[in-house]
C-alpha cells in the first residue's frame, strides 16, 4: 500500500483558518495562551498565534514552546534516549486560560507529560487541547481534544506525519505504512 | 546517547559526549531557574552517594541534582561505616546494591577505584573524585561556564590552569575536557606541584603566572590544597604560603597587566588571600558562583543521560 496524503497544502491552510476560528469562537485571548508542545506541536501553535494575530489586531497573543522530555513516562523504556528540546515559556500559566497545541494526538501520553509539564509553569484556569490530527481508537488514556483539524482511524503501525513548509517543501500531513527511522 | 555506559572520567568520552552533556545541562539549568524546580524523570530511580573521602559542596550538588529529578537518595560516608571494619569496596557497594541501588556515585581517595568497581559491579557509575585523578562532573561544569561566558566555540582560546596541579584531580579532568573543545591549554605554577612529562598530554607549562595573565583568555585557579601538603603545618612543596601568594596569588594588580578582559574561575573551596585576592574573587570577571550553578544543572545531565541508557 502506496503512503498516502491525507491533507493536501490547499486543505491544510483551511482547517488552521477553521481552527484560529474555532479559538476565537472560544476564547478571550486577553486572558488565553497557546502553548505548543516540542517540537513538533510548536509549529503549529506558532502557525495559530501569526493566524490570531492576523485576525485579532492589537491583541498580543502570547505562544510558549513547552518541553515535555522530563515528564514523559517511558524515559527509561524507550528504545532510543530521549533527548530534551528548547523549552521557551517567557510567562507562567497562573490564572490564565490555555490552549495545549499538539501536531498528532495518537495514545495520549504527550498530553499527559504536558499536562504535568505545564503545571511546573503555575496552575492555569483552564486547560483545552487543540490538534491537528486525532489518530481516533488508539488512546491509552482518558484524553480528548477540543479543537480538530482532522479524525484519521489508523493503525498502531503506520504513523502520520505532519511536513512544514518552513522545513519542507509544503505544509501536508501524510499517512505513513511504517515508523520512518 | 552517550558511548559510555559510565562516568568514570572525561578520559574515555568523546566530543559528542561533552556536546550532549552541555545541551541536556541547558535545558536543565532552565528547569532550575522556574518557580518549580523539580522534574519526575528518576522517580523510579534510586541513586547511592557514596562518598570514602570528604565532600561538601560536590556531595550537595549531587544530592541536590538527584532530588531535582525526583530520585530516591541514600547517603553514604566512610567515617563510622564497615570499611573502618575492613570491609572491601567491591563488598561494600555489593551489600548497597542488594538493596536495589540502580546508580553509583562515588569518591574515593584511590585513583582508578571506579574503573575497578564498574568491572565489577553492574550499575552506571559516575565518578565525583578519585583521588589526585579524575573528577569529571567538575571539568564539565568548568567548560559549560566558560562556553557560557566566552562564546560555545571553545577552540583556539587561550585557557590556563594556576596552582596545585600535582594534587589537582580538577586539572586532569580539565586538561581532557578543553582539549577535546580544542581550546589551548596551560598549567602554571611552582616546579614542585607540576606532575613531570604533563607536556606529553598537549599543554604547555609555565612558571610565570605574570606572562601567563598576558596568555590567557581564562584563568582557572585551583586552590592549594593544605591537606594534601603533608603532616601538620609542614607545607612541603614550597616555603611558605605567603612566597607562594607572592609569587602565584591572583591580584587585581596582576591581573591589570592582561590585554583584554579575563574570564576567573574557581573549583572552589576558595582560601581567600592565597591563590585568589577577595577582590579578584567578588569582581565582575569571576564566574564562581555561575560554576557552581551549573554544577546542579551538568550533574542533573549526568544522572539523566546514564540513567536512559539501561533502561
Amino acid at each position: 500500500m502506496q503512503n498516502q496524503v491525507l491533507i493536501p497544502p490547499a486543505q491544510f491552510a483551511l482547517i488552521l483558518d477553521r481552527l484560529a476560528h474555532q479559538l476565537i469562537e472560544h476564547h478571550d485571548f486577553s486572558e488565553t495562551d497557546l502553548v505548543g508542545l516540542q517540537p513538533r506541536g510548536s509549529r503549529l501553535a506558532e502557525r495559530l498565534q501569526a493566524r490570531l494575530k492576523e485576525l485579532l489586531p492589537g491583541e498580543d497573543i502570547r505562544c510558549g514552546k513547552l518541553d515535555v522530555t522530563f515528564y514523559r513516562d517511558d524515559i527509561r523504556t524507550h528504545e532510543k534516549p530521549l533527548a530534551p528540546n528548547v523549552n521557551v515559556m517567557g510567562f507562567t500559566v497562573e490564572n490564565r486560560h490555555v490552549v495545549l497545541v499538539d501536531d498528532v494526538l495518537f495514545t495520549g501520553r504527550t498530553i499527559r507529560a504536558g499536562l504535568d509539564a505545564l503545571l511546573a509553569h503555575g496552575r492555569p484556569k483552564s486547560v483545552a487541547l487543540a490538534v491537528l490530527i486525532d489518530r481516533r481508537f488508539s488512546r491509552e488514556l482518558p484524553i480528548e481534544p477540543n479543537y480538530i483539524g482532522k479524525h484519521v482511524d489508523s493503525i498502531g503501525a503506520q504513523h502520520v506525519l505532519v511536513e512544514w513548509a518552513e522545513e519542507q517543501e509544503d505544509d501536508r500531513v501524510i499517512l505513513l505504512n511504517s515508523k520512518p527511522q | 546517547m552517550l558511548t559510555q555506559p559510565n562516568l568514570l572520567g572525561i578520559r574515555g568520552l568523546t566530543r559528542q559526549d561533552i556536546d550532549l552533556i552541555h545541551a541536556t545541562a541547558k535545558e536543565f539549568k532552565d528547569v532550575l531557574n522556574r518557580p518549580i524546580k523539580k522534574v519526575p524523570s528518576l522517580r523510579d530511580f534510586t541513586v547511592a552517594n557514596l562518598f570514602f573521602e570528604n565532600s561538601t559542596r560536590t556531595r550537595l550538588s549531587f544530592e541536590l541534582a538527584e532530588k531535582r529529578l525526583s530520585a530516591d537518595v541514600v547517603n553514604f560516608s566512610s567515617a563510622g561505616s564497615s570499611v573502618k571494619k575492613g570491609e572491601t569496596l567491591v563488598d561494600t557497594v555489593n551489600n548497597i546494591l542488594a538493596m536495589k541501588v540502580d546508580m553509583v556515585v562515588m569518591r574515593h581517595p584511590h585513583p582508578g577505584a571506579h574503573h575497578f568497581l564498574a568491572s565489577k559491579v553492574n550499575v552506571p557509575i559516575v565518578n565525583a573524585g578519585d583521588g589526585t585523578h579524575e573528577h569529571p562532573t567538575q571539568a564539565l561544569l568548568d567548560t559549560l561556564s566558560l562556553r557560557q561566558s566566552m562564546g560555545d566555540d571553545l577552540s583556539g582560546k587561550n585557557i590556563a590552569m594556576v596552582g596545585d596541579i600535582q594534587h589537582s584531580r580538577v586539572a586532569l579532568s580539565n586538561i581532557w575536557a578543553l582539549k577535546l573543545l580544542g581550546a589551548n591549554v596551560r598549567v602554571c605554577g611552582p616546579h614542585t606541584l607540576i606532575p613531570r612529562h604533563l607536556h606529553k598530554l598537549g599543554v604547555e607549562v609555565s612558571h610565570d603566572l605574570d606572562e601567563t595573565i598576558r596568555w590567557a583568555d581564562a584563568l582557572n585557579m585551583l586552590r592549594i590544597q593544605l591537606e594534601r601538603q603533608g603532616p601538620d603545618d609542614s607545607v612541603r612543596f614550597f616555603p611558605s604560603l605567603r612566597e607562594y601568594t607572592m609569587r602565584y596569588g591572583l591580584t587585581m594588580d596582576r591581573l591589570s597587566q592582561a590585554n583584554r578582559p579575563l574570564v576567573i574561575m574557581h573549583p572552589g573551596p576558595i582560601n581567600r588571600g592565597v591563590e585568589i585576592s577577595s577582590e579578584v574573587a567578588d569582581s565582575d570577571h569571576a564566574i564562581i558562583l555561575e560554576q557552581v550553578e551549573n554544577g546542579v544543572a551538568v550533574r542533573m545531565a549526568v544522572l539523566y543521560l546514564l540513567a536512559q541508557q539501561r533502561g
